[in-house]
């Protein structure tokens, strides 16, 4: 480094701890040496939240959150706007994309026990982001102001309605108005705006709380636990390595091989046969026509199915909204019903392997069932897997104790 | 409002995306957006029999013509009626109301249309329309039943008689089967198909305009992302040799 530079970077140092941050983070944040394929989501998840925050921005230039406007907005983005098609189409590639990451990345904390002690606010923090983010999507759906846009937003400003004695107060406060309407576009686009700002927040909190506890491994061995001292600092935990190079270099192929993927639905298949962008959004919203058949969007079916799945109670659709909640929200207890002696499901029991295989089963199942049309079968389907999805869950203090777990090595293994 | 939760809830059951005919068989359109002489003659017969009624309000004239090869003189000659511009989108003189009048129901833009239903639900529908007479303008479609269009191609196609399914069960509505040619119009059933074909091929190019520059510019970006990622591996490789 020349003198001039460092004088530069003591400047800044002395004002702004930007060498002390790029330590700390990166070139000496110890990550475990034995990170697997599920260790490249979170990267990912950072990389697609990037992509639809400056998608996003250039579509708000040309987009018109105006009832009369909007779906002609859209198209004019589509074939007048320079480059417009592929900025739409990486922005809602993007959004199933980002669901597809976040999925994996949730499924990664699962196997590694990474909602375990000391990870538990980091895992409540996710699940906050996941909340966020299915609000965001939720907000910009309407957006493209289409049939399957108006109708999806209404069942599911309709279930607000559910909510007893307030609930058609509350609809109503939520929609603007008494039908989806101009006003409900407005506000929604104005929260779709807003929301991925409050993400990166989330992120930023996220990151913090991980870099504070220390990266989960494949194992999940408490890397800082065992022995110290590595080729870098004596003080280090003996089985790290720094971030930066190591893991930066093997995100990125990570994201060439991601992008790849991305790019090849985006150029190849972008409406992916109609589970990225559905065919009734491209007929512009009608409320006075009811279109035959609404379902959500993939990354929102499996709730849908539970939804569904619940008898209405006394005329009420409520129970239904309260299981469809309570499914995302058991997530935030989950660091403390899970009782086993070990992290990671490589050392756990067969008991618990077993129950996390009916839990995925379920999961894609439900999403599966909740694209589909209601039929006796279906909901009785749908019934069985929301049972077996909360009992995942609620069971887990009782079968994680009773398991049989293998030994955990002293150190990771690779 | 809780009626309303409830018949929101219960719309969730039918079956079909696709509106009318579900369940129908399609046939295949076969068609081929490189094929530049289709889809100007589908844009030819768009502006000729379709156009009166249908707008193609989210594309403009002068954006056909680029894409298809169609110089400007040509254009405002053969294309545009009226006094619109080539920048302009294509639109038309009917007033919905009017429309609404006429035929029973607003007439719908073709834009998206072959997005919405399909390319293949374009071709069958316009080689589905039969003789009904118990319809306003005497005519019916397999795969649109009780449509309010009239068959405006019927003086080139000739006369569609449905072929009826005898019912299974006493008293059950038969079914239509399909149809037959029982008087050819002007056209031959080949050149008609392929007037079909070509007005299919010319829809599904509105629907997305930059579908073919997407699927060329989506090979470059996969092949440049192929070697970015033999570089990447590389440059992993060599970083990680030294980890144990």
């Amino acid at each position: 480094m020349s003198a001039e530079k460092t004088e530069n970077l003591s400047w800044i140092d002395k004002r702004f701890p930007l060498s002390e941050t790029w330590r700390n983070h990166l070139s000496e944040y110890y990550a475990p040496k034995n990170l697997n394929f599920w260790s490249f989501f979170g990267s990912l998840a950072i990389l697609t939240l990037v992509i639809q925050i400056v998608t996003g921005i250039w579509l708000a230039m040309s987009y018109k959150p105006d009832a009369t406007l909007a779906f002609a907005s859209v198209e004019y983005i589509m074939r007048d706007v320079d480059w417009g098609w592929l900025i739409r189409y990486m922005h809602s590639t993007g959004a199933s994309m980002f669901f597809i990451v976040i999925y994996l990345h949730m499924f990664r904390g699962l196997l590694w026990g990474s909602y375990r002690k000391p990870r538990e606010l980091l895992w409540m923090i996710g699940v906050v982001i996941y909340l966020v983010m299915m609000a965001t999507a939720f907000f910009g759906y309407l957006l493209p102001w289409g049939q399957m846009s108006y109708w999806g937003a209404q069942v599911i400003v309709n279930l607000f309605a559910a909510v007893p004695v307030v609930g058609d107060d509350l609809s109503v406060w939520v929609r603007g108005d008494y039908v989806i309407s101009d006003a409900t576009l407005n506000r929604f686009f104005a929260f779709h705006f807003l929301l991925p700002f409050l993400l990166v927040g989330l992120v930023f909190l996220h990151i913090v709380a991980l870099h504070h506890v220390g990266s989960n491994n494949p194992d999940g061995i408490e890397i800082k636990a065992g022995p110290k001292g590595n080729r870098w600092s004596d003080k280090a935990p003996a089985d790290g390595i720094p971030f930066h190079p190591y893991y930066t270099v093997k995100d990125l192929m990570g994201v060439v091989v991601f992008l790849a993927i991305f790019s090849y639905i985006m150029f190849f298949n972008p409406t992916m046969g109609g589970m990225f962008l559905e065919a009734p959004n491209f007929q512009p919203a009608n409320p006075m026509l009811t279109p035959p058949h609404i379902a959500p969007v993939w990354y929102f079916t499996p709730f849908y199915a539970m939804l569904r799945a619940v008898p209405p109670m006394y005329g009420s659709q409520f129970p239904g909204v309260v299981v469809m909640f309570a499914a995302i929200l058991i997530l935030f207890v989950l660091p403390w019903l899970d009782r086993s002696p070990v992290k990671s499901m490589r050392y756990k029991g067969p008991i618990f392997k077993i129950a996390t295989a009916i839990f995925v089963v379920s999961f894609v199942a439900l999403a599966w069932l909740g694209i589909q049309p209601a039929s006796d079968l279906y909901t009785l389907l749908s019934q069985i897997f929301t049972v077996l999805y909360f009992a995942y869950f609620l069971l887990m203090p009782i079968y994680s104790s009773l398991d049989q777990t293998k030994p955990v090595p002293e150190r990771v293994t690779s | 409002m809780r009626k309303l939760i409830l018949a929101t809830l219960l719309l969730l059951g039918p079956t079909t995306l696709l509106a009318a005919g579900g369940g129908v068989h399609l046939e295949q359109a076969n068609i081929d957006l490189r094929d530049q002489a289709s889809l100007q003659r589908g844009a030819k017969y768009f502006m000729n029999y379709c156009s009166g009624c249908h707008t193609l309000k989210y594309m403009r004239y002068n954006r056909l013509a680029k894409d298809l090869g169609i110089d400007e003189i040509t254009l405002r000659q053969n294309l545009i009626f009226g006094d619109a511009k080539p920048g302009d989108l294509i639109t038309n003189a009917l007033r919905p109301e009017d429309g609404e009048k006429w035929f029973g129901a607003a007439v719908p833009d073709l834009t998206l249309e072959a997005r919405l239903r399909s390319p293949d639900w374009i071709y069958t529908y316009l080689k589905s329309f039969y003789v009904d007479d118990t319809r306003p303008y005497g005519v019916n479609n397999v795969i649109f039943p009780l449509v309010g269009m009239p068959h405006v191609l019927g003086n080139l196609q000739g006369r569609q008689e449905a072929v009826m399914e005898p019912a299974h069960d006493p008293g059950a509505e038969p079914t239509i089967k399909g149809v037959k040619l029982v008087k050819q119009g002007s056209l031959s059933p080949q050149e008609y198909d392929t007037m079909v074909r070509d007005i299919t091929n010319f829809l599904t190019y509105v629907g997305e305009p930059a579908q073919l520059e997407r699927e060329r510019l989506g090979r470059y970006v996969l092949l440049f992302l192929g070697f970015l990622f033999i570089l990447a591996y590389m440059l992993k490789k060599e970083y990680w040799k030294d980890v144990h």
